[in-house]
Order: C-alpha cells, then sequence, then structure tokens
C-alpha cells in the first residue's frame, strides 16, 4: 500500500478530555446527573460557608469581640452579646486543653505522656511502612511498646506511681482503643485457630468463648468488669478500674478479631496446608509462615474497620465513671462556668475522634490498594 | 540392601464416610523404582499416593516407608514428611512468597539450616529444574510450567529419597508439559525413588520401572511397562489403554 493511503489517528473530540470533560462525563452526562450536581452544589454553598464562618471567620479563640480574654462563659461574644454574635467560642477547649488530652494527670509528670505518645508514632512506623530499612528491628520496639508505655504511664522503676483515676481525657481514649487492639489482635488470632481446631474440647471453649462475649452488648461487659470482675480475684487484691475496662474491652475485641480472621482463614486454599504439611512444616510453623500472613492480609480491611469500631466505642467507659475525651467533654459542661457551649465541645470531641478513624480508614485503603495492584497474591 | 522396600503397602484399606476408596492395596515399592500410577478418575491413585505422606489417614492395614510405620505417632508422621516430597497438580506454591523464599521455607525451619546456606542450595535446585533467573518473582508472575518447577525445586530442597507426583501436568498448558516432564526425566535419570501418578503414556514408557493400574480402590494389574502397554493381563487395563492411547 502506498504512504498517501495512510490514516493519520485524529484528536479526540475537545470535550471528552481535559477539565471540561471530566465535568461533562462525570457531572453532567445526563438531565438526571444535571439536576444532582446542581442541588448538592447548591446545598454544599449554603453549608459550607456557613459553618466556615460559624467555626473559624467569625469564632472566638482567646479574644472575645471586645478584646477582652475569654476565662469563663460570660466573656464569650455569643453570650455576651447574642443579637449580633452566633459563631464557635472555642475557649472551652483552649482553656481545659489540659483535660481533654491528659485527664487530671499531674503536671509535673505529663512529659511521661508525651513521651508515650511520641514513642507510640514511632511504634506505629514499622506497621505503617512495609519498605523500611531494619524493620524487623523496629518491630521489636513496637511489641515491647506497651511495656514500656505502662511504665511510662503509670509508674515505677524510679518514676513517681500516677494511679489511673487521675488519668483521662485522650489519654483514656488512646490508653483503651490502643491496648484493646493490640492486646486482642494476638487473642483474636488464638482463638480463631482454636475455633478451627480439631481436638473438639479446644473448638468447643473457643465457639463458646466467641459466641457468648459476641452475643452480649460491650456495656453489660463493661459493668461485669466493674461490679463482677473483683468478686473473681482473690480477697485483697484489688484490681485497677482503668485495667478491669481494658480486660473487658480486649475480650470483647478478641471475639469479633477472631471471626473475622476465621473468615480470612476459611479463604484460604487446602492445597496451602498440604503443601505446607508436605514439605515438613509443624502445626505452628505452618499457621505462622504460610496461613495466617495470607489470611490476615486479605482480612486487613475488616480488621481495620471492627478497630475503629471498637475505637468509638471506647466512649461507653463514660458509663461506669472513666472520664475518657467525651466524659472531659462533657464534664466541662457541666461545670457552671462554661455551661451551654455544647456544640464547640461535641464538634471537638467528633473532630479528634474523626482524625483517628479517618487515619485508620486510609491505612486499610492503602493496603488494600496494595493488595490488588500487588504482585503478592499470584494467580494461585 | 537394594532389594528392600522403601515403601510398603499392605493391605491399605480407606473410607470416605461409608464409600471405600481404598480396597486391600498392597504395594512395594525399591529403592530408586520409578513407579507410574495411572487410572480412571475416582480409582483412587491419588488417595493412595496422598496416604504415604500422610496427607490422608487410612484406616486399616500398614504403611511402612523407609523403616518408619504411620500411625497416628506425630514424630512418625513429622520424619517420613521429612523422606518424602510431593508434588501437586495444582503447584500449591506460597503465593506471599517469592520463589527463592518458597524454597528456602523448610530447609530454614525444619531443618534450622543458616538463611545464606539455604539461599545457596535454593539457587542450586533452581539451576536443576533450569529457572535460577526467576528466583526473585513472585509465583503469580511466572507461568503454570514454571510454577511447577519451582514447586519441584521446593520439595528437593529438602533432600528427599522419595518423590510423590500427583498428577504434576494436568493443570498445564500443552507447550508447558514438556519442560516440567524433562525435568522429572532428569530426577529419574540421578536414581530418585519416584511415585507418580500421571496420563502422560510417553514418560511413563520412558521412564517407568512398573506400571501400576488403579480401578475402584484396587490395584487392578502391576507390570513392567513394555508388558503393560503391549500385553496387559485384565480387560479393564486393555479398555482404559484404549481409551487413552486411541484418541
Amino acid at each position: 500500500m502506498n504512504i498517501d493511503n495512510k490514516i493519520e489517528s485524529r484528536k479526540p473530540p475537545v470535550a471528552t478530555t481535559g477539565f471540561i470533560g471530566w465535568l461533562r462525563i462525570n457531572l453532567f452526562s445526563n438531565w438526571f446527573n444535571t439536576i444532582v450536581t446542581l442541588l448538592v452544589a447548591y446545598f454544599l454553598y449554603q453549608i459550607i460557608p456557613w459553618f466556615l464562618d460559624w467555626a473559624i471567620f467569625s469564632a472566638d479563640f482567646i479574644y472575645n469581640y471586645k478584646g477582652e480574654r475569654i476565662i469563663d462563659r460570660s466573656f464569650c461574644s455569643r453570650v455576651a452579646n447574642p443579637e449580633e454574635y452566633h459563631a464557635a467560642c472555642w475557649s472551652i477547649i483552649i482553656v481545659r486543653f489540659y483535660q481533654f488530652i491528659y485527664g487530671f494527670y499531674p503536671v509535673e509528670q505529663v512529659w511521661r505522656v508525651n513521651v508515650t505518645y511520641f514513642l507510640l508514632a514511632i511504634a506505629l512506623i514499622p506497621l505503617l511502612v512495609e519498605q523500611l530499612p531494619y524493620r524487623k528491628h523496629l518491630i521489636k520496639f513496637t511489641i515491647i511498646f506497651p511495656i514500656i508505655a505502662f511504665i511510662l504511664l503509670y509508674g515505677g522503676f524510679g518514676f513517681e506511681i500516677v494511679p489511673t483515676n487521675k488519668w483521662g481525657g485522650l489519654l483514656v481514649t488512646l490508653v483503651l482503643g490502643v491496648f484493646g487492639i493490640a492486646l486482642a489482635f494476638p487473642l483474636g488470632i488464638i482463638l480463631a485457630l482454636g475455633r478451627r481446631s480439631k481436638l473438639p474440647v479446644i473448638s468447643m471453649v473457643c465457639t463458646l468463648f466467641i459466641e457468648f462475649i459476641r452475643g452480649v452488648p460491650l456495656i453489660t461487659l463493661l459493668f461485669f468488669g466493674m461490679v463482677m470482675l473483683p468478686l473473681f480475684l482473690p480477697e485483697g487484691i484489688n484490681m485497677d478500674g482503668l485495667v478491669r475496662v481494658l480486660v473487658a474491652v480486649t475480650l470483647f475485641q478478641a471475639a469479633y478479631m477472631a471471626e473475622v480472621i476465621r473468615g480470612g482463614l476459611q479463604a484460604i486454599p487446602q492445597g496451602q496446608y498440604e503443601a505446607a504439611q508436605s514439605v515438613g512444616l509443624s502445626y505452628w510453623q505452618m499457621n505462622r509462615k504460610i496461613i495466617l500472613p495470607q489470611a490476615i492480609r486479605i482480612t486487613i480491611p475488616s480488621i481495620v474497620n471492627t478497630s475503629i469500631g471498637l475505637f468509638k466505642d471506647t466512649t461507653l467507659v463514660i458509663i461506669i465513671g472513666l472520664l475518657d475525651l467525651l466524659g472531659i467533654g462533657r464534664g466541662a459542661l457541666a461545670d457552671a462556668t462554661w455551661m451551654g457551649l455544647s456544640n464547640e465541645v461535641y464538634v471537638f470531641v467528633a473532630l479528634v475522634f474523626f482524625i483517628f478513624t479517618f487515619g485508620m480508614s486510609r491505612y486499610s485503603l492503602y493496603l488494600e490498594n496494595k493488595l490488588k495492584t500487588g504482585i503478592n497474591m499470584g494467580a494461585d | 540392601m537394594s532389594q528392600e522396600s522403601i515403601i510398603s503397602l499392605k493391605n491399605v484399606n480407606k473410607w470416605f464416610g461409608d464409600f471405600q476408596v481404598l480396597q486391600d492395596v498392597n504395594l512395594e515399592v525399591k529403592k530408586k523404582e520409578r513407579i507410574v500410577v495411572c487410572g480412571p478418575s475416582g480409582s483412587g491413585k491419588s488417595t493412595m499416593i496422598r496416604c504415604i505422606n500422610r496427607l490422608e489417614e487410612h484406616q486399616e492395614g500398614t504403611i511402612v516407608v523407609d523403616g518408619i510405620e504411620l500411625t497416628g505417632n506425630l514424630k512418625n508422621i513429622d520424619s517420613v514428611r521429612r523422606e518424602v516430597g510431593m508434588v501437586f497438580q495444582q503447584f500449591n506454591l506460597f503465593p506471599h512468597l517469592s520463589v527463592k523464599e518458597n524454597i528456602t521455607l523448610a530447609p530454614i525451619w525444619v531443618k534450622k539450616m543458616p538463611k545464606a546456606e539455604a539461599e545457596e542450595l535454593a539457587m542450586k535446585q533452581l539451576e536443576i529444574v533450569k529457572i535460577p533467573e526467576q528466583a526473585n518473582k513472585y509465583p503469580g508472575q511466572l507461568s503454570g510450567g514454571q510454577q511447577q518447577r519451582v514447586a519441584i525445586a521446593r520439595s528437593l530442597a529438602m533432600n528427599p529419597n522419595i518423590m510423590l507426583f500427583d498428577e504434576p501436568t494436568s493443570a498445564l498448558d500443552p507447550e508447558m508439559i514438556k519442560e516440567v516432564l524433562d525435568v522429572m526425566v532428569d530426577l529419574a535419570e540421578g536414581g530418585m525413588t519416584m511415585i507418580v501418578v500421571t496420563h502422560e503414556m510417553g514418560f511413563a514408557k520412558t521412564v517407568a520401572n512398573r506400571m501400576v493400574f488403579m480401578d475402584e480402590g484396587r490395584i487392578v494389574e502391576e507390570a513392567p511397562p513394555d508388558k503393560f502397554f503391549n500385553n496387559p493381563e485384565s480387560d479393564r487395563t486393555k479398555l482404559f489403554l484404549s481409551q487413552i492411547l486411541n484418541h
């Protein structure tokens, strides 16, 4: 064929690529889509500027509209001059910030909490970044972190003891959330393996445990921990209140974790077990090196999901008198000097929870994408 | 010594529920012998070789492998599995581990071999199955034939005395069957004791010392390949051979 016959490839129609094209395809593809887009746009237009104005632009932080430093509710612009001012008065959070973050932890010892927060961040790094030099050694630190954290926060080994009834706010929320999730994970794995055990006694005990814990609301377990657990302990031993709650939270989470991981175990083909056995691996080696790594990989989204659930459920401890982040907030609202600022408090508490849970959810999404595109799960 | 059986099955019976999959199976395999087992599907051939490394439990009779009797005793099962390598129809590579890690796993964890030594061993095994260049890939990146050769290397790394093959080429595309069979022929020429369940009759003719034909859970006929293919005794064998050879 001669060259003149060659058909040049044409440029795509203008309106299918670029920003305009994206708009046309995604937002204005047909009349229904267009109406929905316009409605949503109108709604956002009404909400977002109003909220930003309430929360930031017109809000009080340290000084009110007259330039006075806010020390109690009566200084808030919206309390002092309700005719003209409606925006948020964040001073309640700022003035009580210490309580929100540390509870009633002694000021001179609070560096210990800060060091713990910092070490927590370091302990999370090897879990978040897979391609890390010396990851194996950092993981060791992650594993012993709970012990270090306990000594730092509670005391002993030369540190002054800070009883847990002085802890509060974000500290209690994080202690319950992080310890609950971290302790429940290995326990959940054991329960999941136990439930699938070929030995009927082990499998029955695990099944009973899981079904019982799952069949009971968390609040019931919390009351159980507070009221009944001491009755089972030998006389003279007084278990710390926070520890009792932590036991209840951990057991609750472990039961859910066990079911999630069991789902993952069921998805592993029989051939993997047979191949592992035929090269001579023992039961524990097989689970540790072959079965669990695969089962946990495929259940990470569900594991994160139940973990987010637990993190939020820790607010239930308010019922048995522990002051977590929400508890401190409610305490502040009950105080006559700050009464009536519930919007600010609840928005703040919600924001803090959102930051943590959104972080977890992004992490799970990142892992999901990595597994989807990743080469690690083969065609097998 | 070479006359002594390395594998010996005596009156082995096995049931799946009410269904009897193995009926009075007797089989003696000598050292360096190469047995090819064939028969229609459901005849119990896979079950039989899976009993030899206790992936399946037999209910009656005795199985002795390299002097160790297979009973409920876990120690015995572990030592038998160390002697016996197995290759599966579906390869069953560990998809979350690289090819090299697939091979080094058992030497490191079961034999407590130092990592460097195990990796050297892995590379040597990959040379034997002719794919050393794939060492750092993951199973999902390999073709079926390559995966099956990795599976063979993985078994060989444990230095077994006996290799069991459970339809190793049945899940492969035709052009990949040869590369796997070539490796198996090399292995046979190296003096490995092998029991192979396969329908590759060309392979059987070149490699087998003895053919075993099974049907409905029994060993129907046992003969050297010459006699088995040219002059089989039982009618059932004749029918089977005419079906698989004349198509």
